[in-house]
Formats: structure tokens, sequence, C-alpha cells
């Protein structure tokens, strides 16, 4: 096949009056959004707006109640092999090593490009441990690697730095931008962590109350750095924003029903 | 220092070998019985020479073929029948609370019935050491399956996996753990149930060997089959434990060994 790396390979999406309800309770409420190719969008929000439950549609998890996901002009469902998603957990099969865990769902000779998507991720001696053996941070590389194999088109990441100590984080943050630069996807990171999206997105959008609060523009220059004081400004901005709501009351999250046939007993 | 580690080494064997000390002089001193107990020569004698006359591997051979022609048996039905209940929630309806209720019922307690059926034959002793070997491993493993990470099963379908690869790479690594320990219930119920069994009616294997002897007041051979039966069971925990160590090596809590740490 041809070199996918060289040529920028992002897909356009667009979200159209997107609706979500878990029973009575209505988590999205009308989401518009356009993203062009190849943006690194950062999704922020208090716990419980909806932000993670837009991530799922997005990934096909969950079906929305209402409106349409587009990838430019044809549905999201026709390139769902282009899409891949990394968790808040790493989810690594525990009984798979390194190198299995990041071939996961692959046929034919895929070993040389696991090496490859693990040596990019900076884990290439770890091939062969098992995942039990790997940090925090490590085993988010591992996930991050296992996405990346797939050549994704748009990547979605649901606070994959969540759990990480805060050096690990920025770490992570610099390998993530560095790899959307090279390969040029589409990038929708959820995160609570507004310093975070404001670091590495071209474009953060704050979801409050199952809508669309804020779309904010960052255009600065990269690299970034930590501290600098343009960001500080845009992140007091959002924060501000986020802060001017009372915080909606606690609900539990809700447990959405799995897409399997499996029925999982208490 | 190599005194010392060597004391180590040898202090679990103190105790047992004090006892068959004690024991062996006992009997030999005529405080105790040869009727009631031989002493340990002389079981290690009457082991010798039935070794010698290739009686005991005959009975050995019986006995070991009818626990794991019972084990196959049992264990597979029960395998199958859990991955039935556990992966379909409609073979859980049809299937568990009938198989929970057959399995409330003490398998022992068929040994009348099962006489009448197959008089007393190798079958009967199957069939018995089958019912007895197939619950541990149906509840484990229906339990097993249910107790898989839904996030893996959510991971691995988001990565195209399905159908079969599905429950190769996950569901059935997720639930082994558990039918393992399955498998470890189940060979201590096939040692049990065949004692019992061959105790009742055989005309071979190592539960005749016991009641022939009884009859003819061997008491050396009485015990000699006892603790075959020992050794066996504690052969058949060696190999679970083998089976563990090969298939859960990616699992923490089995690597306790590996890494010296």
């Amino acid at each position: 096949m041809t070199a996918l790396h060289s040529i920028r390979q992002g897909i356009p999406l667009a979200i159209e009056r997107i609706e979500k309800s878990f029973g009575e309770r209505r988590v999205l409420k009308g989401i518009d959004l356009h993203i062009p190719a190849g943006q690194f969008v950062a999704v922020v929000g208090r716990s419980g707006c909806g932000k993670s439950t837009l991530l799922r549609l997005l990934a096909g998890l969950d079906q929305p109640s209402g409106g349409q996901l587009l990838a430019g002009s044809g549905s999201l469902n026709a390139v769902r092999e282009d899409i891949r998603l990394m968790f808040q957990d790493a989810r690594l099969l525990p009984w798979k090593r390194v190198i299995d865990n990041v071939g996961l769902g692959l046929s034919g000779n895929w070993r040389q490009q696991a090496e490859e998507a693990l040596a990019a991720v900076g884990l290439g001696e770890r091939a062969h441990d098992w995942p039990a053996a790997l940090s925090g941070g490590q085993k988010q590389r591992v996930a991050l690697a296992r996405a990346l194999i797939h050549r994704p088109h748009l990547l979605l990441l649901d606070e994959p730095l969540g759990a990480l100590d805060a050096l690990t984080r920025i770490e992570m943050q610099q390998l993530i931008e560095r790899l959307w630069q090279r390969h040029g996807f589409t990038v929708l990171l959820v995160t609570h962590d507004v310093s975070e999206a404001v670091a590495v997105a071209d474009r953060v959008i704050l979801i409050e109350d199952g809508r669309i609060g804020l779309d904010l523009p960052i255009d600065l220059p990269r690299p970034r750095h930590r501290g600098d004081a343009h960001l500080a400004v845009l992140e007091a901005q959002v924060l501000d924003r986020v802060l001017a709501l009372p915080a909606s009351p606690p609900q539990a999250q809700a447990l959405s029903p799995l897409p399997t046939q499996l029925r999982w007993a208490l | 220092m190599t005194f010392n580690s060597l004391g180590q080494r040898l202090a679990p064997w103190a105790l047992p070998v004090a006892l068959l000390a004690a024991w062996q002089g006992a009997v030999v001193l005529g405080l105790l019985s040869t009727r009631i107990l031989p002493a340990p020569s002389a079981v290690l004698a009457a082991g010798w020479e039935l070794l010698g006359s290739g009686e005991l591997w005959t009975h050995l051979a019986i006995s070991g073929w009818r626990a794991g022609v019972g084990f196959a048996i049992g264990g597979g039905i029960g395998l199958l029948l859990g991955f039935i209940t556990g992966l379909s929630t409609w073979g859980e309806r049809l299937l568990d609370s009938s198989v929970q209720m057959i399995r409330n019922v003490p398998h022992l307690a068929l040994i009348p019935l099962v006489i009448l059926w197959f008089g007393i034959d190798e079958s009967a002793k199957v069939f018995l050491v089958a019912l007895g070997t197939l619950f541990p491993i149906y509840l484990n493993t229906y339990h097993g399956i249910r107790n898989v990470d839904p996030a893996l099963v959510e991971m691995a379908r988001s990565y195209g996996l399905s159908g079969f690869a599905l429950f190769r790479q996950v569901i059935l690594p997720g639930a082994l753990p558990s039918i393992l320990v399955g498998v470890r219930f189940a060979l201590g119920f096939m040692w049990l149930t065949l004692i019992v069994a061959e105790t009742i009616s055989a005309s071979a294997g190592i539960g005749y060997l016991a009641m022939n002897a009884r009859e003819f007041l061997q008491t050396d051979v009485v015990v000699l089959a006892i603790l075959l039966y020992a050794v066996l069971g504690k052969l058949a925990d060696v190999a679970a434990r083998g089976l563990e160590r090969v298939w859960l090596r990616w699992h923490p809590a089995y690597q306790a060994k590996a890494g010296g740490q």
C-alpha cells in the first residue's frame, strides 16, 4: 500500500443536532459541531456534563437518540475502521504480552508494524513483557500504540491521562502532540484538565449541561511552553466560564448497556 | 550457615519422621496390635510385594482409567454447559435453574439407582465420577465468564473483535482463572467419588484392593490403599497447579516464583 504516514489523513467531522438520553435523563441536548480534517480539538466540562457520552457516540459504542454524525458528507459508520478510541484506563488484555496487545484485531504479518508502533511511543524494548509489569503511564503508551497501529484518521481520547502523575502527563501530552503532527489525524480529546486542553489543542470546546457553552480557538504557535502567559490567559478564560455556572447536582453515571449479547449478572 | 539452611530445609520433615518412628516403635514393642495398625515397614513391604507381582499396576491403571474418563466426560459437559449459560441469556434462562437443581442432589445418593441402571461394571463408576466433576467445572466456568471485565470486552469489540475471535482472545482467557479453580475442586471430587464407588462395588481398582484386603484382615494392604489415594490426589493437585502456572503465567498472583522478587 502507499506510505500513509506521508499524507495528511484526518477526516472532517460534522456533528449535527446530536441528542442522547439514558431513560428519562437527557445527557446531550442538541450538539452542533464541525471539525475540519486534522484539527486537534479538546472537549472540557464538569464531570457529568456529557463530554464522555459524546465521545462514546463518535466511537460507535452507543447510538444517539437524535441527530446525525457525519464524516465529511458520508455517514460516520462507514468509516468506523478509521476511528480509534483510547479509554481512560488502558484496557490492555493482561493475558497478552505487550506486543500482542498492540496487534489486537490485526491479521497477517503485523509484528514488524507493532514493533514500530511501540518504538514510536518509546517502549520498543518492553514488547515481550506482561502488561502487569508496566506502570500506569507505560500502559497508556501501549494503548496509544495499539490505537496508532491502525493508522486512524480520527483518534478519540477519553481522558487518557486522567490517572497519571503530573510529569508523566506532560510527557504523554507532548508524545500525543508529536504523533498528531506527524500523522495528521483528527483528534478529539476529552479532558477535565483545562490547562491540558489549552496546551495541546487547536480549539477548546466547553460542554455545559449537554450543550456547547464555549468554542474557543487556541491560535498559539507550537511547540507551546508550559507556563506561557498566553496559555494562562486562555486557561483563565475557560475556567471563569466553567465556574460561572453552579455545579449541577451530582448524578450517578448512567451505566450504558453494552453493545453485546452477553448479559453481565450482578 | 549451610547447616542452618539445611536445618530449615529439613525442619518440615521432622514431625512426620518422628511420628513414623514412634509408630514403628509402638508396633515393634507390641504396644499397637498389627490388627489395628500395621507397622510402616509392613505397609512398605506389602507395597513392594504387590508392585513386584504387577498386581498394584493393574489396580492403579483401572482406577486411573475410571478417574480420567469420568473426569473428561463430566468436565467436558460442565465446560460446555458453562459456556452456553455464560455466553447466552437464552442458554441461562433455559438451562441454569435445571442444572442448579440437579447440582443440589448429592451425587453419591444416586449410587443405588446407578447400580440398578448400570449394574456394577465400569460405566457405573465412570458415570458417578462424571456426575461428581461436572458441577464444580460448570459453576466456575459460568461464574468466570460472567465476571470477565466488560470494559475489556467493549475495548476488544471497538478493535473489531467479535464472535469466536472475541471468545478465544478475551472471554476464555478472562474466565480461565475461575475455570481452573473449578478443575481443582473437580479433581478432589473425582477421587472422592471413585473411592466410594470402588469401595461399594468393584472387581478391580484400588478401592477393590482395600475391600478385598479387609476380608482377609490384611491391614497393611488397607493402609497402602489409603496412602495410594492420598498420593494420587496429591498428583492431581500438582498437575492442576502446573496448568495454572502455564496458563496463568500472565497473572501477577501466579508469577511469585518466576521473578525471584
